[in-house]
């Protein structure tokens, strides 16, 4: 049993539910990464989601292509990336992460030896944005033989014969991107989303995160009456850039969110 | 000497089911636009064989469009050039000036059917922008254009035919403020739009069924070329030549000659300042596979996988991908892949001119300056066809400027 799986399973035992930040490596500066990786651990985050910067992430909004190009700007790469989760493991060997981004870095760093540089550095899923099941299958076997998890994301558009398509190839949890759209968009339907995921409940086991459209507590403790996991992402990026100059308030405040989701995600009603 | 191969395949038989040719091409997209993509492949399937779409579309392009084009031989600049004789596929007689609005009014129609309200589209140059507005005004639908801010300083004349039109023309000002960055913008438009809108993609590229679906809308010009060829002339030419950005009028002239193994193929990529000098936007002859919007194919980009600008005098061939199905004619060596300079390109642009009358686009004079290499290779009973795919009075500010002359 990998580190997500472990996790929801623990999660599951105590009856709560996930909390997934989102952040981009890199941004505003590499050097405030990690750091920043442990503020949200202990502010309450479960999982972490880390965003590989890319020039062209064509299915994110402003916020966070404008986050991949200041990592970019710092000469952030995939190899950084993995650097720098490296370097988090030195003192987190517990907090399950994710690696998000496009498939054209994976590409280029070519897969078996990006599989074998993330296992090796404590990467436990990819989530490749722009990798379909259909075309999936090269980049996932050889994760799952590592033991890292291929994330897949479902749509409100997704039916139920995609959903059926997807589920075999994916491991650790289903990300259900919550709305039509690209990521920071307007306001999630929670009505909607709590129909959609039960048709998914019926046709997979793993755990659902939800993501797109969770910018504060108490839509969080909504979609976590109804999902598995929370995944919030561009809201906190954006505050990481509000208070790029500032790294010790940038610090305290995003934390601050997290925790103050995760106190109305556990809050018992 | 002109190139030819045997071939190995049935080029009519690709791309398979799920849009790969070869190793290139797919559906690199996020699932939010899986549905859609799929929603357009099943229309534009029943289209393709639905005999009144088709006779349709065939009224279109000879009323709206004005096809056939002519194929022109270019007697006096074949002289001058003292080899082969070199013919024009006059895609610059179109309405619009280019041969972008064979798509165009092809995709419309398909939106029409589709019953779709809102047409979205990217440009680089300004003709796809140009050709989609066109038909949006035709079919009275709302047409948004996305243009890189950079571009919509280099085509201000462009710009303005959009708007008179009645497109909305959105800057968009991220990443290189280039065509790429437009195509970027354009998908987050259609994934949260996709109810009613459109998504127009101008060239090859793009998830499947876009290269499918524009070569077959583009493949127009070849069949009426190798036709043409074969009445006025009776025999297919030695050679095809044609510029390459994202490759659509390319692919429209070459496919239907694939089959015919004896007719060499010949792609010409803009070299910008010169390939050794890093601007360029010479894909296919300077890059390597990767995957960029929805496809699989050759690259521009660094070792990091990070997409590099890219440089053009011609705003339609800066684009650091390809359409997937040239990646895949590159590497099975049916066609071959050049690139000529800035530099070449515009004494190809002033040769046309001065000496047949008539003016190029400054994407079409890439295409052009490699014929001036080309024809003296050959002897004079043998022949080129080389698409003229625009016309240039879009360009003659840039050509100005460069000569240090203020219109």
């Amino acid at each position: 049993m990998n580190r997500i799986a472990r996790r929801f399973q623990d999660l599951r035992r105590t009856g709560r539910k996930a909390l997934i930040p989102y952040i981009t490596a890199g941004d505003p500066r590499p050097a405030l990464t990690v750091p920043m990786l442990h503020t949200l651990v202990e502010a309450g985050a479960d999982l972490l989601e880390l965003g590989v910067p890319f020039s062209d992430p064509m299915a994110d909004g402003p916020v966070i292509q404008k986050a991949c190009e200041r990592a970019l700007s710092h000469g952030m790469s995939l190899r950084g990336v993995l650097e720098l989760v490296r370097e988090f493991r030195q003192t987190d060997s517990e907090t399950p992460l994710v690696l998000m981004g496009y498939l054209n870095p994976i590409e280029s760093f070519g897969y078996e030896a990006f599989v074998a540089s993330a296992g090796a550095a404590g990467v436990d899923g990819v989530l490749t944005v722009d990798l379909p099941p259909e075309e999936a299958a090269e980049l996932a076997e050889p994760l799952m033989a590592a033991g890292i998890d291929p994330i897949f994301l479902l749509a409100p558009t997704s039916s139920a014969e995609r959903i059926r398509q997807t589920a075999p190839l994916a491991r650790g949890y289903l990300y259900y991107v919550s709305l039509k759209g690209v990521t920071g968009s307007a306001i999630i339907n929670v009505d909607e989303v709590a129909n959609k995921l039960a048709q998914i409940r019926a046709l997979t086991d793993l755990p659902l995160g939800v993501g797109f459209g969770i910018k504060d507590p108490f839509t969080a403790a909504a979609i976590a009456q109804v999902a598995d996991a929370v995944v919030v992402g561009s809201t906190l990026v954006s505050k990481m850039a509000e208070l790029a100059d500032d790294p010790e308030s940038m610090r305290r405040e995003v934390g601050a969110m997290i925790a103050a989701m995760r106190l109305a995600m556990d809050a018992k009603d | 000497m002109v190139k030819t191969m045997r071939n190995p395949v049935d080029f009519s038989q690709f791309p398979d089911q799920r849009g790969h040719f070869g190793r290139y091409g797919g559906r690199f997209v996020a699932e939010t636009l899986m549905e859609a993509l799929h929603e357009l492949d099943e229309a534009w399937r029943t289209c393709r064989s639905d005999p009144e779409f088709l006779a349709e579309l065939d009224l279109d392009l000879a009323r709206y469009v004005g096809r056939p084009t002519p194929l022109y031989h270019a007697e006096r600049w074949s002289q001058k050039l003292g080899g082969a004789q070199i013919y024009l596929k006059r895609e610059d007689l179109n309405h619009t000036g280019a041969h972008k609005i064979n798509n165009t009014v092809g995709q419309a129609l398909v939106a029409k059917r589709m019953g779709k309200t809102r047409l979205i589209a990217e440009t680089g140059a300004g003709q796809h922008g140009v050709a989609s507005a066109t038909v949006a005004a035709r079919l009275g639908m709302e047409c948004v254009v996305y243009m890189g801010a950079e571009d919509i300083q280099r085509q201000a004349l462009n710009v303005y035919r959009m708007r008179l039109l009645g497109a909305t023309v959105q800057p968009v000002t991220s990443g290189s403020r280039t065509l790429k960055d437009a195509l970027n913008e354009a998908l987050r438009d259609w994934v949260a739009n996709i109810d009613n809108t459109f998504y127009m993609i101008g060239t090859v590229a793009g998830p499947h069924p876009y290269p499918l679906m524009v070569r077959e809308f583009q493949a127009v010009i070849g069949r009426e070329a190798r036709e043409q060829m074969l009445t006025d002339y009776g025999r297919l030419p030695d050679a095809l030549v044609a510029c390459v950005g994202g490759g659509s009028n390319a692919i429209g002239l070459f496919h239907p000659f694939l089959n015919d193994a004896e007719v060499a193929i010949y792609g010409v990529e803009a070299a910008g300042l010169g390939i050794e000098t890093g601007h360029h936007a010479a894909t296919l002859c300077a890059g390597r596979p990767g995957v960029l919007h929805g496809n699989r194919t050759y690259l521009l980009n660094d070792a990091n996988g990070q997409i590099t600008e890219t440089h053009s005098v011609s705003a339609g061939l800066d684009y650091p991908g390809v359409g997937p199905e040239h990646a895949w004619l590159k590497d099975i060596g049916r066609a071959h892949y050049v690139a000529v300079t800035d530099e070449q390109a515009i004494q190809g642009f002033h040769d046309l001119t001065l000496t047949e009358g008539i003016i190029p686009a400054l994407e079409s004079s890439h295409a052009l300056a490699y014929v001036t290499q080309l024809a003296p290779t050959l002897r004079r009973d043998q022949s080129i066809v080389v698409n003229l795919s625009g016309r240039g009075d879009k360009d003659i500010y840039t050509v100005a400027a460069l000569e240090g002359i203020q219109l």
